[in-house]
């Protein structure tokens, strides 16, 4: 029986390869990067159809795909959809022989997992990936073969059920500083099996781990004999992945981010025991155009033919190709160039555009259609199509999009981009690393940088035509007679704004990168304490304090968001008591802490609520008090806790002097009326602030006289107890 | 060759106790009837390497090392003992008599080990790096004495290597990153810097420390007068070396930077000088690429010297290693015993005696004037000179010391009996070990324990 049993089982298994072999080639690309790094231009016009070296970037993608053996591809649009499907029909790839493209829309998506996740749900209508299939961005230039890789991975899944994923990796080019802000990403560290090649460790720096060491679990290495850490690889962005990717992504709500959520996810996770393994590809060329500092990169790696064939001179994608000179420079047959013009090596001129005399042109692409006046400099730059430039202007490391004019004697210093049609005024110097657009800048910047979906075409087509009106009247900040508004970089994010931009980075900030990892060893050498003996301890002191602190932080916001709503709910005291407690074992509290946190909701309250004088003031705390006395008394039934709340009163009158400052006495004698502190705790508490600092005593002279009072007062009672004990 | 060889041969190791004494110092126990500093030097001179220093702690156990390398090699090699107050770690040790180093490089070798890895090959690597420290890896046993690793030593230094956790470059020359395994709680954490300087690291916990290193002379120096709360080499000052291998020193790489400015004037301080000490060392490699890619940075190198597989190598510093160093010294690992077997893969001594219907198997060791009585049988175990076994006595797994006394009837399993130890008629033992001198009474059956005067 049992030998029967193989039997059916190896007929299965050639079954499933006769299966496998028959499927399509499927391939996701996600049209839209979900990001906002190469705002402002991409709130116009969808970043795959940004021009790199004068094709759109989709189109590098699509041919790289056509030529891969890929037979399906859907095209997930998001942000600006409708120009996204609009060019696709245009273009030759709806009707392409071998090649299916299919899109899909989604505005709701504002993540690759969201877009996945639709893709799941609308796959299960439409049972449209049946296999295998590769996810990539279209914003992806490669020539890397992958029908191999697919088998790879094929053979790898047959054998191993939980290898869902490969992912394409590339050794980047070696720089002894710079690694890997070649492509302007963040330092990425990997560990990987040096014989399985499985993927064991993944982290971004700056993301997850700012500190200057890369952690690795130890169960890792236990079970690993050796593990190979790279910091020398960059992630392309390419991954061949199985069915179960899209169905966790379906169970994992949460996940939004390929390599943050998804990768991350998949390698803490142990119960389901999901693999993904890595390919490292050598000879073929991959990237992903992430930022203007990976734009750049790329760009001149299809100057220099790295990504052949898909290269300025070859029609790949319905472009028509460029004649290629001498010293790698790409002219168009109808460009005019004037004789005085000086054109550097590695530089692609476009078809109709125009060069004028004495014009300098170093290292740069300059797209179709454009005007260039004479005696101009353009060092490094890309010029999009139908840009004017006037006479004696200076570019350096700039990109500039369509239909931008730059009047005479205007100078774009490195690093800034020019966005649809803005108008540079004439002499007027564009400072490094602004970003310029008709648009005005979002005001409601989400902290999360992980939108783009925002903005759909239609209503920025609105917005434009009601910007050009209103620019008419409006002073432009590009000079009198420029068009376009400069953007404010966000906070924190200027110090970003060399590593990603356009421009090469600046000597003072590899300096800085130096001493940056200089700072980060001092730190370490801190935390590791000479004696061995003390290294893990010191360790777990680190983490402990930093614990209990936040812990703190995030109970007083859930307890202050309790006891809110009981307030606005009318909710009945038990049941606020039973929620409180729950909070206070979730987040291992003492009793005390929640007499803390619950007294400081309900003073934040007091203050939070409307009055226009002290006294007003105190009637609000006084009304919450007598209300929620019985809460509170559930949580200072003993001294410590009672000491605990006074602590904690004064800690927020010291916070905020002005308003519950001086009615510190009279709210705690109020407290003392309503029974909620005994009159041992007050004596305790001004005993134990006797031996204070004189600054911490602020509070304890303003109630001088209460203490006074309750003291006299206890000691009548001590009396009287002393008497009532004689009696007895 | 101007390297200067120190062997670290401890004193009364605590975690070998019973087996070491007063009279029988750790460098001194024997491993198949020859003391285990004897295979260290053995393998030092096959090297060529004769110019070596005993470092003993403590006084009496000094005398005792001292006067066996005295008889037993003075006329060979040109040894010096020294001796050092006790638990002062290794790296105390090598203060202590720093005055007595004067070559340029200095070749450390712990006293314990026994093994046939060529020491000169460590010698040679780091020379031809011209390394600041050199270290040499060996494959991780797969069992043995790594198994051992929970019994707690209190001298730290001394407790057996299990998983050591290594980062080497690609190229598997240099030592990007060391730690025990023993140590590290949760996460390993891996320093950025030097992994950025050098793209790839293998961490591989598959390979151990074998306890031999060649350090530059000034470096070792330098790092041990600045830092007098390092205690031992393995845990304080290698990993201190390495971790620094990019900048020779926090503060001198400050200086550096302000010194741009300003010009090199505060020459006198000693982490400067310090820096360039080690930076002498510089062939072209990750290091030197990270030195030009900045100004004035110092670098040393700390390379690694990985033995082959198919090499032995085992440290004395457990009971359990003890046990197996003596069985795969007669065993698996003859080559190393020096000793010619017989036909049967055994040891006997012609001066031995044995009666009648008595067999000594394979893998076994019967050391000079020992008698073993009737219908005895003993199975790869080591016995020492000058012993007397009853009859019907079974010997297994075992090491019996010289002058050691058996009794009749007697079954020892898996046991180390000291020497002058007597077993009185019928005693039975599993798993212990019984102390110099000491008598155990006739008709005991005794599993794991471990017989000592109080």
């Amino acid at each position: 029986m049992g030998a029967q049993k193989k039997g059916g089982g190896g007929a299965r298994v050639s079954e499933d390869a006769e299966e496998q072999s028959r499927q399509r080639l499927q391939a996701i690309l996600l049209a839209d990067s979900f990001a906002t790094k190469f705002r402002p231009v991409t709130l116009e016009r969808p970043k795959v159809l940004l021009p790199i070296v004068n094709v759109p970037m989709i189109d590098y993608t699509l041919a790289w795909l056509e030529y891969a053996g890929i037979e399906e591809v859907f095209v997930f649009c998001c942000a600006h959809s409708t120009q996204i499907i609009e060019y696709l029909e245009k273009s030759e790839w709806y009707s392409h022989p071998n090649l299916v493209v299919r899109t899909i829309e989604s505005h709701k998506s504002i993540s690759a997992g969201d877009a996945l996740r639709y893709m799941y749900e609308q796959q299960t209508e439409t049972s449209q990936i049946q296999g295998d299939f590769v996810l990539v961005s279209g914003d992806t230039v490669s020539n890397m073969p992958l029908a191999d890789l697919i088998q790879e991975h094929r053979d790898r899944k047959k054998k191993d059920e939980k290898a869902i994923m490969t992912m394409v990796i590339k050794q980047s080019k070696s720089s002894s500083l710079t690694h890997q802000s070649r492509l302007g990403t963040d330092q990425l560290f990997i560990a990987v099996d040096p014989l399985t090649k499985q993927l064991l460790h993944y982290e971004e720096d700056k993301i997850d781990h700012p500190s200057g060491s890369v952690c690795l679990d130890k169960s890792l290495l236990e079970s690993n004999p050796s593990v190979l850490v790279c910091n020398d690889m960059q992630d392309c962005y390419i991954d061949i992945c199985s069915p179960e990717v899209l169905s966790l992504f379906e169970d994992n709500f949460d996940y939004q981010h390929l390599r943050r959520h998804f990768v991350k996810g998949v390698l803490v996770d142990d119960i389901m025991g999901y693999k993904i393994f890595t390919h490292e590809i050598h000879s073929s060329y991959a990237a992903r155009i992430d930022n203007f500092r990976s734009y750049d990169t790329v760009s001149k790696d299809i100057i220099q033919r790295w990504t052949y064939p898909y290269v300025p001179d070859i029609n790949f994608s319905g472009n028509r190709p460029l004649r290629l000179g001498r010293q790698g420079i790409y002219r168009a047959c109808d460009a005019v160039l004037s004789r005085s013009a000086d054109v550097g090596a590695s530089s692609v001129i476009g078809y109709g555009t125009k060069i004028g005399d004495g014009d300098k042109i170093l290292n740069s692409v300059i797209g179709n259609g454009c005007c260039i006046g004479s005696n101009v400099v353009i060092e490094g730059s890309y010029i999009w199509n139908n840009v004017t430039i006037e006479d004696g202007c200076e570019i350096r490391n700039a990109i500039v999009c369509d239909g931008v004019k730059i009047r005479a004697g205007a100078v774009l210093q490195p690093g800034v981009v020019l966005s649809f049609n803005v108008v540079v005024g004439r002499d007027f110097v564009v400072p490094a690393y602004s970003k310029v657009s008709l648009l005005q800048q979002p005001t409601t910047e989400d902290s999360d940088d992980e939108l783009e979906y925002a903005d759909s075409s239609s209503a920025t087509a609105d917005q434009l035509s009601g910007l050009n009106l209103q620019m008419e009247s409006k002073a432009s900040e590009l000079g009198p007679d420029g068009a376009g508004y400069i953007w404010e970089v966000c906070e924190g994010a200027h110090d970003e704004e060399w590593k990603h931009s356009v421009a090469p980075i600046p000597e003072d900030k590899l300096a800085e990168i130096t001493q940056a990892i200089d700072d980060d060893d001092t730190d370490d050498e801190s935390v590791v304490p000479t004696s061995g003996e003390l290294k893990s301890d010191a360790d777990s002191i680190n983490t402990d304090m930093n614990d209990p602190n936040d812990d703190y932080d995030y109970f007083e916001k859930e307890v202050e968001g309790t006891v809110l709503r009981a307030v606005e709910e009318n909710i009945k005291v038990d049941l606020v008591t039973l929620e409180i407690n729950g909070l206070r074992l979730s987040y291992n509290m003492e009793s005390a802490d929640c007499a803390g946190a619950t007294f400081y909701s309900m003073m934040k309250l007091a203050v939070d609520t409307p009055h226009n004088s002290a006294s007003e003031l105190y009637k609000n705390a006084a009304s919450i008090i007598t209300k929620w006395k019985e809460l509170l008394g559930f949580y200072v039934k003993k001294i410590d806790e009672q000491i605990e709340v006074i602590m904690k009163f004064e800690e927020m009158c010291q916070e905020s002097p002005k308003e519950l400052g001086p009615l510190f006495t009279q709210i705690l004698h109020l407290l003392y009326d309503k029974d909620v502190l005994q009159e041992d705790a007050i004596l305790r508490w001004a005993e134990e602030k006797a031996g204070a600092d004189e600054a911490d005593k602020v509070y304890l002279k303003q109630c001088d006289t209460f203490i006074q009072w309750l003291k006299e007062a206890s000691e009548e009672e001590d009396e009287d107890d002393e008497d009532e004990e004689e009696d007895d | 060759m101007d390297f200067q060889v120190v062997i670290l041969a401890g004193g009364f190791s605590s975690n070998l106790v019973p087996l070491v004494s007063k009279e029988v110092p750790k460098a001194l126990l024997p491993v198949a009837n020859r003391p285990v500093l004897s295979y260290v030097l053995d393998l030092l001179e096959s090297n060529n390497l004769k110019d070596l220093i005993v470092v003993v702690e403590g006084e009496d156990a000094a005398l005792k090392v001292g006067g066996w390398i005295s008889a037993a090699c003075v006329d060979r090699l040109h040894v010096e003992v020294a001796a050092v107050a006790e638990n002062v770690g290794t790296a105390g040790a090598l203060r202590a008599i720093a005055h007595h180093l004067t070559a340029k490089d200095i070749l450390i070798v712990s006293g314990d080990i026994v093994s046939d890895i060529p020491p000169g090959a460590v010698a040679a690597t780091h020379r031809r790096h011209d390394a600041a420290v050199t270290v040499m890896l060996c494959a991780q046993p797969v069992s043995g004495p790594s198994e051992s690793g929970g019994s707690s030593g209190k001298d730290k230094t001394k407790k057996p290597a299990c998983e050591d956790i290594v980062g080497l470059d690609s190229w598997k020359q240099f030592l990007l990153y060391i730690a025990k395994g023993t140590e590290i709680k949760k996460d390993t954490r891996v320093k950025k810097s030097i992994l950025c300087a050098a793209g790839k690291m293998e961490l591989r916990s598959d390979l151990m420390d074998s306890h031999i290193y060649a350090f530059k002379r000034s470096v070792l120096q330098e790092v041990l007068d600045q830092k007098p709360a390092f205690r031992s080499l393995k845990q304080d000052v290698l990993p201190y070396l390495v971790r620094t291998q990019l900048r020779s020193d926090v503060s001198s790489d400050q200086n550096n930077v302000e010194e741009i400015g300003n010009g090199k004037d505060n020459m006198q301080n000693n982490e400067v000088v310090l820096s360039q000490i080690l930076s002498n060392a510089s062939l072209p490699s990750f290091h030197q690429v990270y030195e030009s890619g900045l100004d004035s940075r110092k670098t040393h190198k700390c390379c690694v010297y990985i033995a082959d597989e198919s090499k032995f190598f085992v440290r004395l510093n457990s009971i359990q290693a003890f046990m197996d160093v003596n069985r795969d010294v007669i065993g698996d690992a003859n080559h190393l015993s020096g000793y010619s077997f017989s036909a049967h893969h055994n040891i006997v001594h012609p001066s031995a005696e044995l009666g009648s219907k008595t067999t000594v198997g394979p893998h076994c060791m019967l050391g000079e004037g020992s008698q073993v009585g009737d219908k005895c049988s003993v199975k790869r175990s080591v016995i020492g000179r000058h012993c007397r076994i009853g009859s019907n006595v079974k010997i297994v797994n075992s090491v019996v010391m010289d002058h050691a006394t058996i009794g009749d009837g007697c079954s020892i399993q898996g046991s180390v009996i000291c020497s002058n130890a007597q077993l009185q008629e019928r005693v039975t033992l599993r798993d212990c070990q019984v102390e110099a001198g000491y008598i155990v009474c006739a008709g005991g059956e005794h599993k794991g324990e471990t017989f000592a005067r109080k």
